[in-house]
């Protein structure tokens, strides 16, 4: 009896190196051009070639200008054009697959990678990302991994993967009106801390995960890196294969059938042991907001700032300028951030503008939208939802991780405070001094209208 | 890589848990395209407080850390050990360190031990002294030697043996090329998919 994450493990096992490390192939790696150059640059000093070129491919995402530019010359950072130039010369040096900045697929990785039909049930896929797990929402063993790793696959087309230990989150019940799964994922981060799910293999499942679509799918094995998750999946059922299905580089033919009867395998055996169980029932939880700087620290709503229990939360509350005892719905904000490749998919920016639809973002806030991917973004134009976007006063911009980490032009002021459907609210993520609230893109919406944090049920 | 074999240095405690890769190397510092001048950017934002423990004498020169929980956690950004190795740093002791930061700090020789919590705050205590901040590290014989006697640490054979040897990890896995090769081979007959 295996864990669905044994036999994915099993499948690409190259060799085993020691007792608790293995060799493991490589399906498909994805990179991008902040965390590339220098594993290029030790593979070049080494004088490496690239293994199987055919099995990896690069986008540039982090330090793209999400304003509309004509040319690599109007990136107007010196240090991130370098980059972007640097990954395009490597991809073309080693016929590497290359998404520049004016592919029309261009986009944050983790979402254009499984728009593209790139994330199959049953491969591997690794980035030198931390969010590279969102693809185990296929049923693929997916996760990021640092530049020296990179290298080491550029160069074998395996990794050395330090075997984990099989966790289960099940999700039960019906989620309530303004629930969503950036609201299920975080009360989970919320309930077994920021290391609560460290050194293992998280699998979702249970009734509310098979009841949320691909994209909400996503989100939850997006997000709990936040809790330390190495590894997220979803056993692959209907709902996966048939958003897959029909994409660019879905499998098609005889070797869409032979998809198909593989996915048919990729479950956890009933009676196959978990190191660790979580259960939780959706239907308790409301919306969320963080009020710390760390994930997990999050409450409902309508709920007050818990009181401090540590030197780590005293600190959080004076970063974020906040008391214990203040309602949360009573923050005021300065920003709203609607993008990510946690929360920027179609369904996120249709939540966001059902909020918005007749409605004005509030004076003084500064509201933008950053489409998950170019393809994201004219598809939501299709359906009219720039005009929502835009009438309501939030900016409608170009793609790209943008606002989620402030590595391009898009960044917060010192003190300034965020409503944003990013991941992470650390001291100085969004911007040095600046003050991050993580909630849904609903939430956000919610907050950009009335100016302060929300529930968005009360809209 | 640095090989690592016994190390003498000042430790320096740092015990607040979830120090992110963000905390350790801000974003200003990510637009590179090499591995240099990342010293400056090693807990930049931190280090703007005059009362940061490694701005105070003699923790300005240390190169242990004794850390908190979830050490490292976030961001996979290399740049976060490139810019602690430069800083000096060797050694990084914590309650538990976050996956891909620990997998970075042995891919560049610098030793990450997790130990029990009840072992970290002995040390997080002698480190917080600056007369008994000092410790040998030493890797042969898996232990800390400090002035309270000496603290022993668990490491698999594989990380200890590349540590010791600072041997390239790739160089280890290309001597595996008939078991790739094999591998790749089989994989193409059990599954079509992947040419």
């Amino acid at each position: 009896m295996k864990t669905l994450y044994e036999k994915l493990l099993d499948a690409h096992t190259v060799r085993r190196i020691d007792a608790e490390t293995v060799l493991l192939y490589v399906d498909l790696h994805v990179m991008n051009e902040y965390t590339s150059p220098q594993a290029f640059a030790g593979l070049h000093e080494a004088g490496r070639i690239v293994r199987h070129p055919d099995r990896h491919l690069a986008i540039v995402d982090h330090v793209s200008p999400t304003r509309a530019i004509a040319s690599l010359d109007e990136v107007e950072d010196a240090g991130g054009r370098l980059q972007i130039e640097t990954l395009a010369a490597n991809c073309a040096r080693h016929g590497l697959e290359l998404i520049d900045l004016f592919d029309p697929r261009q986009g944050i990785e983790h979402v254009v990678v499984p728009d593209l039909g790139l994330a199959w049930p049953g491969m591997t896929i690794l980035c030198g990302d931390s969010h590279t797990t969102t693809y185990g929402a296929f049923g693929a063993l997916a996760y990021g991994i640092g530049t020296s790793e990179i290298e080491h696959i550029l160069a074998t087309q395996t990794v050395e993967h330090a075997v984990l230990k099989p966790m289960r989150i099940t999700l039960t019940g019906t989620p309530g009106p303004g629930v969503s799964a950036k609201d299920m994922v975080m009360a989970v981060i919320a309930h077994i801390g920021p290391n609560g799910a460290a050194g293992h293999a998280v699998e979702w499942e249970g009734p509310a995960v098979a009841g949320l679509g691909m994209e909400g799918r996503m989100t939850l094995c997006n997000m709990i890196v936040e809790a330390g998750a190495r590894v997220a999946i979803i056993a692959p059922d209907i709902k996966a294969l048939a958003h897959l299905n029909g994409r660019a580089h879905a499998p098609q033919g005889a070797d869409w059938n032979a998809l198909q009867a593989q996915a048919a395998n990729l479950y956890s055996d009933p009676g196959a042991a978990f190191d660790r169980e979580v259960a939780l029932d959706v239907s308790e939880i409301a919306p969320l907001v963080t009020w710390g700087t760390s994930p997990d620290q999050a409450a409902p709503i309508m709920s007050t700032i818990p009181e401090p229990t540590s030197d780590a939360d005293r600190r959080a509350l004076a970063y974020m300028d906040l008391a214990a005892g203040t309602p949360l719905n009573t923050i005021r904000i300065d920003r709203a951030f609607i993008g990510s490749c946690t929360n920027a998919r179609i369904d996120d920016l249709r939540a966001a503008a059902d909020i918005l639809r007749d409605r004005r973002v509030a004076d003084g806030v500064t509201a933008i939208c950053v489409p998950g991917s170019k393809a994201v973004r004219q598809q939501a134009e299709a359906e009219g939802l720039d005009v929502v976007f835009r009438a309501a006063g939030f900016e409608w911009r170009g793609s790209g991780c943008s606002m989620c980490l402030a590595m391009n032009d898009d960044v917060a002021a010192r003190g300034e405070r965020l409503a944003s459907s990013t991941n992470r609210n650390f001291e100085g993520r969004q911007g040095r001094g600046a003050r991050t609230h993580l909630m849904s893109p609903a939430m956000v919406a919610a907050a950009a209208v009335t100016g302060r944090l929300t529930d968005v049920r009360m809209l | 890589m640095t090989p690592f074999v016994v190390h003498t240095g000042i430790a320096a405690a740092l015990p607040a848990p979830n120090v992110d890769t963000d905390a350790i190397m801000p974003k200003q510092f990510l637009k590179r395209i090499d591995r240099a001048g990342l010293a400056e950017g090693a807990f930049h934002d931190l280090r703007q407080d005059s009362d940061f423990v490694l701005n105070r004498t003699p923790w300005n020169r240390a190169s242990i850390l004794v850390c908190g929980e979830n050490f490292g956690c976030g961001s996979s950004r290399e740049y976060a050990v490139w810019g602690l190795m430069q800083w000096g740093i060797r050694v990084i002791v914590a309650p538990s360190i976050a996956g891909i930061f620990f997998g970075n700090c042995e891919k560049n020789g610098l030793l990450a031990i997790t130990l029990p919590a009840a072992d970290v705050a002995v040390l997080s205590g002698l480190a917080t002294d600056g007369d008994t901040a000092r410790m040998e590290v030493d890797l042969p014989a898996q232990t800390i030697r400090h002035g309270r006697g000496e603290t022993a640490f668990d490491i698999s054979e594989m990380r200890k043996t590349l540590l010791l040897d600072g041997k390239d990890h790739i160089a280890r896995t290309l001597e595996y090329e008939a078991d790739i090769a094999a591998y790749e081979h089989a994989r193409r007959r059990l599954n079509p998919l992947l040419k």
